[in-house]
């Protein structure tokens, strides 16, 4: 992995923010059940870690089970749960919620710059094959756009149009459709993990 | 699904020698003669088959001839894909032959006229099958106007045994020939893509078959996505567009030699392709930033000329049979339309003005029909119109249906059609020119994007 300075720090950084947020267990709650006697002599219990609040450096909130920072679970956890945004029906134009979304993926493909992607872009069952194949590719591109606007290079993102191809929601009704009328950020190298 | 076998030959050495072993038949049964007419032609029987099939004219095909238990076989066999192939075309009603009261047992002599009148039938085609050598048959035929008493066709077919499903579906050619005054197309094949699984992660693999749906082969070894095949009008290959590569792109197929190749040097995506009637130009459309524009490549010289040049959707570019127009699909007018263009991309014009949004336009081999999909009020239909944009007519409705296609003599249309829902699949249908006899086509599992091949050599 050749992850640079600006990374590295911002990892430990991280790691040290989870470790100094230590949920305290209120010991002395729990059923007092009778312990069997010690066989070993039982060492000194492990002092507990000095509390104190979270450096409130970077806007996320932490989760103590957020992904390994740097990892393609972590875009997609960093994207709003997932790495895809929506688009209406035939329409390649992205609305407020796509571009909330590709802001924040920005953010971190920033952070983790040696980070590519392929955005594939994917449209409904609703249309005919070739004509999706056009349109998925508007929409991949309308994605790639955004994200070089954002200030990640363009080199770093290659597009794919799978028009129908590539469903992820099998219902054929409006649930199904708004999920498979997608433009895909799929990290292909440089991902953690 | 009878008579689907589900253990597929794969793999191009197989394809490669079935093709050989095609081409090797192929050119004995050039060798067919007609046989000499016993009475005057004079016609009276003529099928009418542009006003649609409503009342399907009925034909006695009676198991043709033979001497011994092997061509005896084959004479049965024969008749019975000339009655499939008959039958399916909705021109005709094929009689049973429990109620055939006249057995023939030359025939080199008239049938007794009156017996058939009784049955009702106004076509008898009466044949034989001779062996020659171990190796070699001799496929006969006569076809008979039971009203007017005469011969209409009569054609000789030396050929090899195994080799008899070919000459069937080249009689039924002739017969169709005889009594409708067009070309036929049952001796022709269909590409396809053969898919496998639901709607998400399902498996496509491009396949080919006989028209009837038998002897389905897949013609790619490996398991990449493959979409859009399609036969080239002249010979024995065909175009599609596969994502075996990073960047998706047309590839060239011959199925003869097994032979692929990348079609172009494009940094973009290239779909959509098509061959020119001639089979010398491939019109496809090639991406670059989100754009799609139509480009032909002279197979030739592979160079490719530029033909639109719009921020719009070019897509789907189909020739006009003497290769002097195209026909695509563009939203620059701000929904999905159907545009005519002249060959070198002058002269654009809208074609559709109905109500919804067309696609897939697909221009017929006879030149008088564009054939298309509009999807309108949540239904998507196949229809077709005049090369003017008159004359709109819709042949078909569901949740579903797509990429139409012509058979060689541009009289029916085979499409797709997919189920809605979870466990929605799709298969293939066809139509008439007419919009009557919509049917299933017998494919060896779920099927989409059916290309016809030309009447083979």
């Amino acid at each position: 992995m050749n992850i640079k300075p600006i990374a590295i720090s911002l990892t430990v950084l991280a790691l040290t923010a989870c470790a100094t947020k230590p949920k305290v267990e209120p010991v002395q709650e729990r059923p007092v059940v009778e312990a069997p006697p010690p066989v070993f002599e039982e060492a000194a219990p492990t002092p507990p870690p000095v509390v104190q609040a979270p450096p409130v450096v970077q806007a996320p909130t932490f989760d103590p089970n957020a992904p390994v920072p740097g990892s393609a679970e972590d875009f997609a956890y960093q994207a709003g749960g997932e790495p895809r945004v929506y688009f209406a029906y035939d329409s390649y134009s992205l609305n407020s919620d796509a571009r909330a979304a590709l802001t924040r993926q920005a953010q971190w493909l920033q952070t983790y710059s040696n980070v590519s992607a392929i955005v594939e872009g994917n449209a409904d069952e609703r249309g005919t094959r070739e004509y999706n194949l056009a349109l998925g590719a508007r929409r991949a591109d309308a994605v790639k756009a955004f994200l070089v606007g954002q200030g990640v290079s363009p080199s770093r993102l290659t597009t794919v149009s799978y028009g129908k191809e590539r469903p992820i929601d099998a219902r054929s009704n409006e649930a199904g459709w708004s999920r498979n009328r997608n433009g895909h950020t799929n990290l292909t190298s440089g991902a953690i993990g | 699904m009878e008579g689907y076998d589900p253990k597929l030959p794969t793999g191009s050495v197989d394809v490669r020698m079935w093709i050989l072993k095609r081409f090797i038949v192929t050119l004995w049964t050039a060798c067919c003669a007609a046989l000499l007419a016993i009475g005057t032609a004079h016609a009276q029987l003529e099928i009418d088959i542009t006003k649609g099939n409503i009342d399907p004219t009925p034909i006695a095909v009676p198991s043709f001839l033979g001497t011994d238990s092997q061509t005896r076989d084959l004479g049965a066999q024969i008749s019975e894909v000339i009655r499939a192939d008959l039958e399916r075309s909705g021109l005709f009603r094929s009689l049973d032959p429990a109620s055939f009261l006249e057995t023939q047992t030359n025939i080199d002599y008239q049938p007794t006229f009156a017996d058939w009148r009784v049955i009702k039938a106004e076509a008898l085609v009466s044949g034989r099958v001779v062996k020659e050598s171990p190796t070699k048959i001799r496929v006969e035929f006569r076809l008979w106007d039971i009203f007017a008493g005469n011969q209409l066709a009569g054609l000789r077919f030396a050929t090899t045994p195994d080799n008899w499903r070919r000459t069937a579906h080249k009689a039924s050619d002739a017969i169709y020939k005889a009594l409708t005054g067009e070309e036929g197309y049952f001796d022709s094949r269909i590409v396809f893509i053969d898919e496998k699984g639901g709607k998400v992660g399902r498996k496509k693999r491009l396949a080919i078959m006989d028209q009837d749906g038998h002897a389905p082969q897949f013609l790619l070894a490996g398991s990449d996505l493959v979409v859009t095949p399609r036969f080239s009008p002249s010979a024995q290959k065909i175009t599609f567009m596969s994502y075996e590569n990073v960047v998706p792109q047309v590839y060239l197929l011959d199925i003869e030699t097994g032979r692929r190749e990348l079609l172009g040097n494009f940094p973009g995506m290239t779909f959509a392709p098509r061959f020119s009637p001639d089979g010398n130009t491939l019109i496809m459309s090639m991406m670059s930033k989100g754009n799609s524009d139509l480009y032909a490549m002279d197979l030739r010289t592979r160079s490719t000329s530029r033909l639109t040049n719009d921020p719009a959707i070019d897509v789907s570019g189909s020739f006009s049979p003497d290769g002097r127009q195209l026909v695509f699909n563009s939203d620059r007018g701000g929904s999905p339309q159907l545009y005519t263009m002249n060959a070198n991309g002058t002269n654009k014009k809208r074609i559709s003005f109905g109500k919804g949004r067309y696609s897939a336009p697909v221009w017929s081999p006879r030149g008088d029909k564009i054939a298309f999909v509009k999807s309108h009020q949540g239904k998507f239909t196949i229809g077709v119109m005049n090369p003017d944009g008159s004359g709109e007519r819709q042949l078909t409705e569901s949740y579903m249906d797509e990429s139409p296609t012509w058979s060689p003599n541009g009289r029916v249309i085979i499409f797709s059609r997919e189920t809605k829902g979870r466990n929605g699949s799709n298969s293939v249908w066809s139509v008439d020119l007419t919009g009557q006899n919509l049917r299933k086509v017998e494919t060896p599992g779920n099927a989409s994007d059916p290309a016809w091949s030309p009447l083979l050599p």
